[in-house]
């Protein structure tokens, strides 16, 4: 098999000494970058990607994949320890991680979240290794209109995640979608929805400001509250045997990381999806399936496992459009794509001809940094579990900081602090009042993909809404979302015919 | 414990580190001042009037890589993403930050036609400080490799027979480059087509190698790899003849195929600094720029991507600015965009 | 509780209405050929926003929701006491920010909050003070090259920047 030869000859540029140290080093970067809210792969590949003039091109796409991947890692841990999501490729660990933290279960969420991600990592890398081209070809099948059958897909599957107060479960998607179209009418191109005329709302408001407002300083804020200022968040025990036996509690879920592992990867291939879409539905569709149901969102680690295989399965399927057609999948694989032209690499369907040294190392690096980031993480869950024994009134101005900070960092616009403030604070009133934020979180995320992708599809067709149905992959999509709409329904039904 | 008070004093240390040298700020300023040419004392925000991941983004990367590979500038140039409202956001920044020495913006055609769309920023672009132009890029006329199209010729044809509801011309937002160049294809030949607005031109390449659309004026770093691969084909290059050269030149421009002049069209790259900035700090950047635009990495990159070299600085800068903003005036008018 | 729900209620009403106020600026209603106008949506979100609040008030009036049911004070005293200290912290932080930049309201805020609110010894809250902007000077500014604001104390960081960049 030539693929073997040349995944061979890969693994010996990976673990060249300048190579190998780079992956080490990238992976404990991302590592922390990761953890940090606000800051994501994003701004890591972005930050770092001049450093990488230092080197030969395929040791610096080698690190910048370690960062990549570190960073995702490194998610979910203040999505779990914080409760904040870093990114939005995270924010469907906080579901259950965030529960499973608060009940002093910190340790075993943080392992299996570390677990899933190298399962889900490494069984896209392999799926990447075998059938790279002929995926990049079905990639490009997707126009606007396949492209809205997925994001009905998406919120079809997360549809179930809002409380039992219908009006409040809507009024919160709605919120979200009204937020995500802030900025620009990118069809004609006119400045929209710029409250009180404030420049800062031209760039739309950031899904992170809204993120990190509700779920950083509103739920310090309800801690506080709650708790009367001065309790100690969770105690959690750290020992070698409590890791050892989390990973091993871990084989109950292995259906739901394969599961998450192939519906990530194959959504994160979809070009302009990117790994968030994958983690909801990966999340939506084990919550579905699954026997139990109701243990969902209290602390089910399934709930976690799910969206983070999906996610690092979905980084790396968005690699293959950046590499085999020069289109990134996600903001992320957009920057690399610019490193490389600054390398001097021409990305595209010539890459994999001109380049084989290039594109074999960095597949290789990448097996290579997803066991180095499970083991790094391992490493470092006691050191994270640290924080959490730190009193509360220390920990919450610490938070409160990093919140502002991160908050700035992404759009370095005051701004935007003001607004994360507004919305920690008005976040936290609503919460009380049983509003589910969730939804709205989520909806800022998927809205401007799912509005700009229906307006093109209907002006693809004057107007009418054949479009979806005629086009055969966009057909058997929204036939697959009209029964994730209904199947809760009918489920509904039945337990309330049974309950009479 | 013995740990925790070693760290302590570490701190205490570093805190020492760092009041001592604010106390000691204001002498060192000013001694320095006097001495030599104006030099940036903290990060230069590199501002782009685009969002992340876009052609003009990438490009100001590049740049940046290039100031930092070669240390052009003792403090770092960082770039900021200010893309919202097709880059007034960036404009109403730069307006603001008057006179900062710390702040620069690179630009593309938005410059212009940002401001003539939305006279509610009050932006004047005159008023900016000029700072280099460092080439401008091309357009070209693309379809699928799979079509029987070859000439510019049979594409009118094949339009006029699709007709206007089923031909679907891609491109970026109303009013930007891309719908402008369209609107001149139509008006020159007198058809009509379904103009399809995309995020950004990388997105619009993919959807026309996806066939979800007919054709498109992307540049050609947009395309490049797909037309190495033999997926797509250029039918007309809207440039002046004999300007580009290397693999894009062997494209034919409008002219050469006897369809007169005026099928032109640049995306100027330029990079500008805010309005009433001291000449000192003006000639400090346009030195930066110099050197960039003279390093074998740029040099290397129009010739790749079928950019047309032009540095351009001072006056005649701000002479060709308005100079091109009058011409986008014309354009959204006869387009219907403005009145 | 009770009250409160009403109150929530009402405003985001009237937020919603303002919602769609707005969205009138760009075309609402169908274009056609193109599909949508560019504030179709926005305006129709908002009038779903519109609905929901109006059936919020419904399930209100019929005592539905568990809030509406609920006679428990929104906030104790102690909790009103203690939320408006974390915002009200949090405010004047942010709004300083403006005037002296994030070095100095980063060890305001962390005094603030550890001495008065956590009631921590000096040496703690001393050492965190100390700390955390010099952490936050080396990571944020010159590992991640991200500039924080800083205000009028900016020019004190000329030097700084001289010796680590």
């Amino acid at each position: 098999m030539e693929i073997f030869q040349f995944l061979a000859d890969g693994f010996l540029i990976a673990f060249q000494p300048l190579n190998f140290a780079l992956i080490v080093f990238g992976c404990t970067v991302g590592l922390f970058i990761g953890a940090m809210p606000g800051l994501g792969s994003v701004n890591g590949v972005a930050i770092l990607l001049p450093m990488t003039f230092l080197v030969p091109p395929t040791s610096a796409i080698i690190f910048l994949g370690a960062l990549y991947y570190g960073a995702m890692y490194g998610g979910a841990i203040s999505s779990i320890m914080l409760g904040i999501p870093g990114a939005s490729t995270a924010v469907a660990t906080t579901f259950d991680g965030r529960p499973l933290a608060l009940q002093g279960k910190a340790d075993s969420a943080l392992v299996a979240a570390a677990t899933a991600s190298f399962v889900g990592g490494t069984i896209s890398v392999a799926l990447f290794t075998a059938f790279a081209p002929p995926l990049a070809e079905a990639a490009l099948a997707f126009g606007p209109p396949e492209e809205f059958a997925l994001m009905m897909l998406a919120f079809a599957t997360f549809i179930g995640l809002g409380g039992d107060d219908i009006p409040k479960t809507f009024f919160s998607i709605f919120i979200g979608l009204v937020f995500s179209a802030v900025g620009l009418d990118i069809v004609s191109g006119d400045p929209r929805l710029i409250f009180f005329d404030l420049p800062g709302f031209y760039h739309g408001i950031n899904f992170l400001v809204l993120a990190i407002g509700i779920y950083g300083i509103g739920e310090m804020l309800w801690t506080i509250e709650t708790n009367k200022g001065d309790v100690i968040i969770s105690q959690a025990k750290i020992s070698f045997r409590r890791i050892m036996r989390a990973i091993g509690a871990l084989r109950h879920s292995i259906r739901t990381m394969l599961m998450g592992s192939f519906l990530g990867y194959f959504v994160g291939i979809l070009p302009a999806a990117g790994a968030t879409p994958g983690s909801l539905m990966a999340y939506g569709v084990a919550k579905t399936v699954s026997k139990d149901p109701d243990s969902y969102g209290k602390g089910n680690v399934d709930g976690v496992v799910a969206p983070e295989a999906a996610n690092n399965a979905a980084s790396t399927g968005s690699m293959l459009p950046m590499l085999t057609l020069g289109i990134p999948g996600s903001p992320t694989t957009a920057i690399l794509l610019g490193g490389m032209v600054i390398w001097g690499l021409e990305p595209g369907p010539m890459l994999f001809v001109n380049n084989t040294e290039f594109v074999w190392g960095l597949i290789a690096s990448l097996y290579a940094a997803n066991l180095f980031a499970l083991l790094i993480n391992l490493a470092f869950i006691p050191a994270f579990l640290m924080v959490l024994r730190m009193p509360f009134t220390i920990l919450a101005p610490v938070i409160f900081i990093l919140c502002i900070v991160g908050g700035y960092a992404p759009t370095k616009d005051m701004h935007d602090v003001w607004l994360m403030l507004i919305f920690g604070v008005v976040g936290y009133l609503m919460r009380k009042l049983d509003y589910p934020l969730a939804p709205g979180v989520l909806a800022i995320v998927l809205g401007p993909l799912a509005e700009s992708s229906v307006r093109q599809s209907l002006i693809m067709s004057h107007g009418s809404f054949g479009i979806f149905v005629e086009r055969p992959i966009s057909a058997v999509i929204m036939a697959i979302t009209v029964v994730l709409f209904v199947l809760p329904i009918v489920k509904l039904v039945k337990r309330r015919r049974a309950e009479l | 414990m013995a740990e925790l008070k070693l760290r302590l004093s570490r701190r205490a240390w570093l805190l020492g580190l760092a009041t001592g040298f604010i106390a000691s700020a204001g002498t060192m300023a000013t001694s320095e001042d006097a001495l030599a040419a104006w030099e940036p004392r903290k990060p230069v925000e590199f501002v782009i009037m685009a969002g992340k991941g876009g052609g003009a983004d990438r490009l100001a990367r590049f740049i940046q890589g290039i100031i930092e590979k070669h240390n052009y500038s003792p403090k770092p140039f960082v770039p900021v993403n200010k893309g919202g409202g097709s880059g007034a956001e960036a404009l109403r920044y730069v307006r603001d930050k008057a006179g900062d020495p710390h702040v620069i913006m690179a630009t593309l055609n938005s410059y212009y036609t940002t401001p003539l769309r939305n006279p509610g920023i009050d932006v004047d672009i005159a008023k900016f400080t000029p700072v280099a132009r460092l080439a401008e890029d091309t357009f070209q006329l693309w379809v699928h490799s799979d079509t029987d199209i070859k000439t510019v010729d049979d594409y009118v044809k094949a339009v006029k027979e699709a007709g206007p509801q089923s031909w679907r011309m891609g491109g970026t937002g109303k009013g930007q480059e891309d719908s402008l160049v369209t609107g001149m294809l139509e008006k020159k030949f007198g058809i009509k087509m379904t103009y399809v607005p995309f995020k950004g031109g990388g997105t619009v390449a993919k959807q026309l190698i996806g066939k979800h659309i007919n054709s498109t004026v992307n540049n050609p770093s947009e395309q490049a790899g797909f037309w190495d691969a033999g997926k797509s084909r250029a039918l007309a290059s809207f440039t002046p003849k004999g300007k580009l050269s290397g693999k894009f030149g062997n494209i034919p421009t409008f002219e050469e195929l006897g369809y007169g002049t005026d099928m032109v069209y640049y995306m100027q790259r330029s990079i500008v600094a805010p309005p009433k900035t001291e000449p000192d700090v003006q000639a400090f950047y346009v030195g930066v720029f110099e050197k960039v635009y003279k390093s074998a990495e740029w040099q290397d990159y129009l010739q790749k991507k079928g950019l047309i070299p032009g540095w351009l600085t001072g006056k005649e800068l701000t002479a060709y600015f308005t100079k091109e903003r009058e011409a986008h005036r014309k354009l959204l008018k006869a387009a219907g965009e403005i009145k | 509780m009770r009250m409160a729900e009403l109150v929530m209620a009402v405003c985001l009403a009237i937020f919603s209405a303002g919602i769609m106020w707005k969205s009138t600026e760009l075309p609402i209603g169908w274009i056609p050929g193109e599909g949508p106008g560019g504030g179709a949506f926005s305006f129709w979100l908002g009038a779903g926003m519109l609905v929901c609040c109006i059936a919020i008030i419904i399930r209100w009036a019929r005592r539905r929701s568990p809030p509406s049911r609920s006679t428990d004070p929104f906030m104790s005293p102690k909790a009103l006491q203690l939320f408006l200290l974390g915002a009200g912290s949090l405010t004047v932080m942010i709004g300083s920010i403006h005037v002296v930049g994030v070095y100095i309201a980063i060890p305001l805020f962390l005094v603030f909050y550890m001495r008065i609110m956590g009631k921590h010894g000096w040496g703690v809250t001393g050492a965190l003070a100390a700390g955390m902007p010099v952490a936050t000077f080396f990571f944020f500014e010159i590992a991640l090259k991200i500039t924080l604001p800083k205000g009028y104390t900016e020019p004190a960081f000329y030097p700084l920047y001289d010796i680590f960049l």
